[in-house]
């Protein structure tokens, strides 16, 4: 099953932790807030995001599974 | 006849509609007894998908399809009926609780019927005294008739942009702060204590209420082919005569412009709500539908017809909008908290020619960042509308960036920009 990486966005306060420890799935907007990658994980990063989510001081991160037909909409976009 | 008058059928006079002249000008509405309910859900769920009836509070969902998510647990569901139109520029839904109550409380008995609730809240905003006693009365009239038969209750919530927000709304009945919440999918379930709710506008619950009585054919027959029936709106800006009018879908946008008498030539219009689109006067000659209006990156939403003439500028009228947006922002995610703010003191900075000459590209850059990044619409909803105003004002944009004077963006607004109060009441 395809998995995607997301925020609640109510919980995060923009520590900014997540970004540091994977530059790779997340950036920072200019407030400091985390802006994630939208292509479902790999292995790679998968692990990685198992780190940042367990890193995270707000718990704010978790992981999505997606549906098939959202899957593969997504990748078309 | 474009004014066609169904849902404010008996409202000309502005005069409310008690029980009885209610019934002689919609005829009873007859619920089926409870062991004929299976069928008769089926076929009101069938005709009000025939009726091809969308959300009428701006989400603009097929109706049938969203009722036929209702859970079917063992414990009766809950329903609310969203009387909030935290909408500035929007009336409908109050007209309606104030003129036609029971066409209101008639959807609300069918639409409980349709989802398995026993217990209904009309939620009404806590500053809006008229609507509630309506509300209120026309409760009391059904109850002396004994012809409700599910538990209805008027609750007064305070008056935010996003309280009205169904995520909002539902915490708040829940004994939170009337603020958005974070659903991993989109719809997800809301429930209040463990039981399941459903969530639909005042003029959806009126438009379900005739659609049991006279079918969706009868719907239908009042606009274009497909194009789904009545629509309330509200029109104002820059028109002599503001207000709520009810048109079938598929008229051209210039003719429902027309019933309230626009005061000079039309330079966009603002459709949808303050999270809606604008349009530019090319659009005049579209169908007002959300067929006709899809092209120009638009919808119908909750009906707002905001006129802008020729003396307005598109770009101070947009800064206000943003700021008001910005300020009625509940704060709690970052993007939204920071970046609202950021978009109005750019967009203030333009309308006022002093902004410095990365203003353009760092708006325009804002408006992608920001984009989907909150827990609950409001943000989308302000970015999809400054990005509409940007492309619709282009040249006006240009000339504002290279700080020419604007002797219009002095001009008083248009629009209805509530007061905002220095704290602000989510309870």
């Amino acid at each position: 099953m395809a998995v995607r990486l997301r925020v609640d966005p109510i919980r995060c306060d923009g520590f900014g932790h997540c970004a540091e420890l994977a530059p790779e799935l997340i950036a920072l907007d200019e407030w400091g807030y985390p802006i994630l990658t939208p292509e479902p994980l790999d292995a790679t990063g998968r692990s990685l995001a198992s780190t940042v989510i367990a890193q995270c001081p707000r718990k704010a991160l978790f992981l999505e599974t997606l549906e098939r037909s959202e899957h593969l909409s997504r990748a078309r976009r | 006849m474009i004014d066609t008058a169904r849902l404010l059928a008996g409202t000309a006079h502005a005069t409310r509609a008690d029980l009885d002249t209610h019934e002689s000008l919609h005829g009873p509405l007859t619920l089926p007894d409870r062991r004929s309910t299976d069928a008769w859900t089926a076929s009101v769920l069938h005709e009000i998908e025939l009726a091809g009836l969308t959300g009428r509070g701006g989400g603009s969902f097929p109706t049938a399809r969203k009722l036929a998510t209702a859970p079917r647990s063992r414990r009766a569901n809950h329903l609310v009926i969203n009387v909030m139109e935290g909408e500035p520029a929007s009336q409908k839904d109050s007209v309606l609780a104030c003129f036609a109550p029971h066409l209101i409380l008639d959807g609300a008995d069918v639409l409980a019927r349709l989802v398995r609730a026993s217990s209904v809240t009309i939620a009404v905003p806590r500053d809006n005294p008229a609507a509630s006693q309506s509300l209120s009365d026309a409760l009391i009239e059904r109850a002396r008739r004994g012809t409700s038969e599910v538990h209805m209750a008027v609750e007064l919530l305070p008056n935010r942009y996003a309280g009205g927000e169904e995520t909002g709304l539902v915490h708040w009945l829940e004994g939170g702060p009337a603020m958005p919440t974070f659903r991993a999918t989109k719809p997800g379930r809301l429930e209040i204590r463990g039981r399941a709710n459903i969530v639909d506008n005042a003029e959806t619950a009126a438009s379900v209420a005739l659609i049991a009585r006279h079918g969706g054919a009868w719907f239908t027959s009042a606009g274009a082919s497909g194009a789904g029936g009545t629509k309330l709106v509200t029109i104002s800006g820059s028109v002599a005569e503001a207000g709520v009018f009810e048109v079938t879908l598929g008229t051209r946008l210039s003719d429902v412009i027309a019933l309230a008498r626009p005061t000079s030539t039309i330079s966009a219009v603002l459709l949808g709500g303050y999270g809606g689109t604008f349009v530019p006067p090319a659009a005049l000659d579209a169908p007002y539908s959300a067929e006709g209006l899809k092209p120009f990156g638009s919808g119908v939403g909750a009906g707002v017809v905001l006129v802008l003439g020729a003396e307005c500028c598109g770009i101070a009228e947009t800064a206000r909008l943003a700021r008001w947006m910005a300020n009625e922002s509940a704060g709690q995610c970052g993007p939204c908290a920071f970046g609202l703010p950021a978009l109005a003191d750019d967009l203030e900075a333009l309308s006022e020619a002093r902004a410095d000459r990365h203003a353009v590209s760092r708006l325009r850059e804002r408006l992608g960042t920001i984009m989907g990044r909150g827990a609950c619409g409001h943000p989308d909803g302000v970015v999809r509308m400054i990005a509409s105003s940007l492309n619709v004002f282009e040249h006006d944009l240009e000339l504002h960036a290279s700080g020419a004077r604007c002797h219009s963006a002095t001009r008083p607004t248009v629009l209805a920009l509530p007061r905002q109060e220095g704290s602000i009441a989510w309870r």
